[in-house]
């Protein structure tokens, strides 16, 4: 098997409180290969975002810090790497959608110069050509006369524009990698599905790999070759986006999809009991979902099931194995 | 958004008024020498303690020296103090403010006792425990006042870089591959730049004070420079004769720390977006 573009091994992020380390990603194994788009899906605070942006090494300050594990670029370790390492590689190399396109453009410069700001740094363009990479990344995520909006600020652009606008500073330095995290969720269905379109696009015009963060199964199906489903830390079922589809075998999997409206089922939906646990009471041991698990019997509450089966299909369940 | 700033300057007819005196008296202290009537260090015997009037608009000393126009020179040098005092205190506490703010940790510990303990002292035992070391001087008196208020500036930039720093655009600069220096000087001092020159416009006025008290005191400049403070001091002495001697310079000084508050209160209205309009 060729190397993937992006390896992460035994991942751990944990935040340190009170002189303890509360783990919010534990033993997070997850690929991505080039020209291959992974879903990471999962609720809120599952440790989704944090992932990525320890491939980032956004994180690695306190109080959230990297606690161990291995995040492998092209083989080679990026939490090893010194800060001018990856400096070079963040925005060229590897690059970074972020969730909120009303915050994470800076209100004072325009659109364009935000995003002339890649070639200057990674190829010390001069301005005009640096300004003219931006028109075009601008023009390839289709925004029309790029040139005229290229000039104006953040605040005259609509939420999909500047969407797009963000992901064309992320297309700039033609990453080999884009870590999309939420890319659509501050967006009505319309736009995100031209989103989601264009990123499709993109994988397939570029090569590139692509992790797109999301808890939206609907944008999953649509998009990924591949999905990984996270519970409190954990990747708890890993499969192709129709394998997963057709046979979850996870019970939290089964109880996502269970909660997803169809327009065959009709009646009330089926929720999850409980609720997901914080970070501080996340169980040492075990499988976190158990409580709120069906299935559960006294085995899930000593030990953390391992993530196992073939390559199509992995879960981390001791009663629904792959095969059984 | 610079006309819209401006407008609201416009709008807000103390701040005009207080922007206005300031543009008078700059152009007494840019064009002294020109629109002075009279030299402000001749001696004129038969002019002594002259009362205002025709010949001497503010009246004159006991040398029969012109009060208007050394009150002009004087201009200068107040606000000539104010101006390298403030560029002091702006440059070296934005410096370690944004170093605090920005690298945290011990920086931050180290840079933020530091301020503390200059906050601790007041402001004019500061200047003049600086001035005693540093000597009688006019460049001193500069140092000394802006020693004094760079805490005041490192506290606002080490407080305001900590809030812009979370925000999510210096993340997203981050993700680009930005370095720090540039994170620094485009993402975080802009941004920081309006409470800055904010409390700028206002430790202004204290400066013009600050060298006033030293004047005073006798820790400032050359007592024979016609500094609005040593006016004042000087004139302070002959009240019960020439109560113009005293009187004018305090004038000229309430009038300047008047209008810099002013214009300062008019720059926080119409740049922090934390104050509610029309209040």
């Amino acid at each position: 098997m060729t190397q993937p573009l992006l390896d992460i091994r035994n991942l751990s992020v944990g935040f340190v409180r009170d002189g303890m380390t509360h783990l919010a990603v534990q033993a997070v194994s997850l690929s991505v290969g080039r020209g291959e788009i992974v879903g990471l899906v999962g609720e809120s605070g599952c440790g989704k975002s944090l992932t990525a942006k320890a491939v980032m090494g956004l994180i690695g300050r306190k109080p959230g810090q990297v606690a161990g594990g291995d995040i492998r670029f092209e083989g080679r370790n990026l939490l090893e790497a010194t800060d001018r390492e990856i400096q070079a590689l963040r925005g060229h190399r590897i690059a970074m959608i972020f969730q909120d396109p009303m915050t994470s453009l800076n209100p004072v410069f325009t659109i364009g110069n935000q995003i002339a700001e890649v070639p200057r740094i990674h190829e010390g363009a001069p301005a005009n050509e640096a300004w003219a990479t931006a028109v075009s990344a601008l023009e390839q995520v289709g925004i029309a006369e790029a040139s005229t909006r290229a000039r104006q600020v953040p605040f005259e652009f609509s939420g999909g524009m500047r969407q797009r606008a963000v992901i064309a500073m992320g297309l700039a330095g033609h990453p080999d990698l884009l870590l999309a995290d939420e890319p659509t969720t501050a967006l009505d269905v319309t736009v995100q599905a031209q989103i989601l379109d264009l990123l499709k696009q993109l994988r397939d015009r570029t090569g590139c790999g692509i992790l797109l963060i999301t808890h939206d199964l609907g944008v999953v199906a649509e998009t990924c070759d591949r999905v990984a489903v996270m519970y409190a830390g954990r990747i708890v079922e890993e499969a192709s986006v129709k394998e997963l589809f057709a046979r979850p075998r996870h019970p939290y999997t089964d109880g996502l999809f269970r909660a997803v409206p169809t327009l065959e089922r009709t009646g009330r939906l089926e929720p999850i009991p409980g609720q997901p646990p914080d970070l501080d009471s996340i169980p040492a041991q075990g499988c976190p979902f158990r409580d709120r698990c069906p299935l559960a019997e006294s085995q899930c509450a000593d030990t953390m099931p391992p993530l196992v089966g073939c390559n199509n299909h992995r879960v981390a369940c001791w009663k629904r194995e792959v095969g059984s | 958004m610079r006309a819209f700033t401006w407008s609201m300057v416009m709008a807000n007819r103390l701040a005009l008024t207080g922007g206005l005196i300031l543009a008078f008296f700059a152009v007494a202290a840019l064009f002294a020498p020109w629109l002075a009537p009279r030299d402000p260090y001749e001696i004129v015997p038969a002019s002594m303690l002259a009362t205002p009037g025709a010949e001497h608009w503010l009246g004159a000393d006991q040398l029969g020296r012109d009060l208007f126009s050394r009150m002009m020179y004087g201009a200068r040098i107040s606000f000539h103090v104010g101006l390298v005092a403030v560029g002091i205190a702006l440059t070296a506490g934005t410096l370690l403010g944004v170093a605090a703010g920005y690298l945290g940790g011990w920086v931050d510990a180290v840079i933020s006792r530091i301020v503390d303990t200059l906050f601790s002292i007041p402001d004019i035992l500061l200047a003049l425990a600086v001035m005693a070391v540093l000597g009688p001087d006019l460049t001193n008196v500069m140092l000394a006042i802006g020693i004094v208020y760079t805490p005041i500036f490192a506290r606002i930039a080490r407080g305001s870089t900590l809030e812009v720093k979370q925000r999510l655009f210096i993340e997203a600069a981050r993700s680009i591959g930005s370095t720090h220096a540039t994170i620094v000087f485009r993402h975080i001092l802009p941004a920081i730049s309006a409470p800055l020159m904010i409390q700028a416009s206002l430790s202004f006025a204290f400066a013009i004070l600050a060298e006033a008290a030293l004047s005073f005191l006798g820790f400032g400049v050359e007592p024979d420079t016609p500094s609005w403070g040593i006016l004042l001091n000087q004139g302070k002495d002959l009240m019960d004769r020439a109560w113009w001697l005293a009187v004018f310079p305090g004038l000229a000084i309430t009038l300047a720390v008047f209008s810099f508050n002013v214009v300062g209160d008019g720059l926080r209205d119409a740049l922090d977006p934390r104050v509610v309009k029309g209040t």
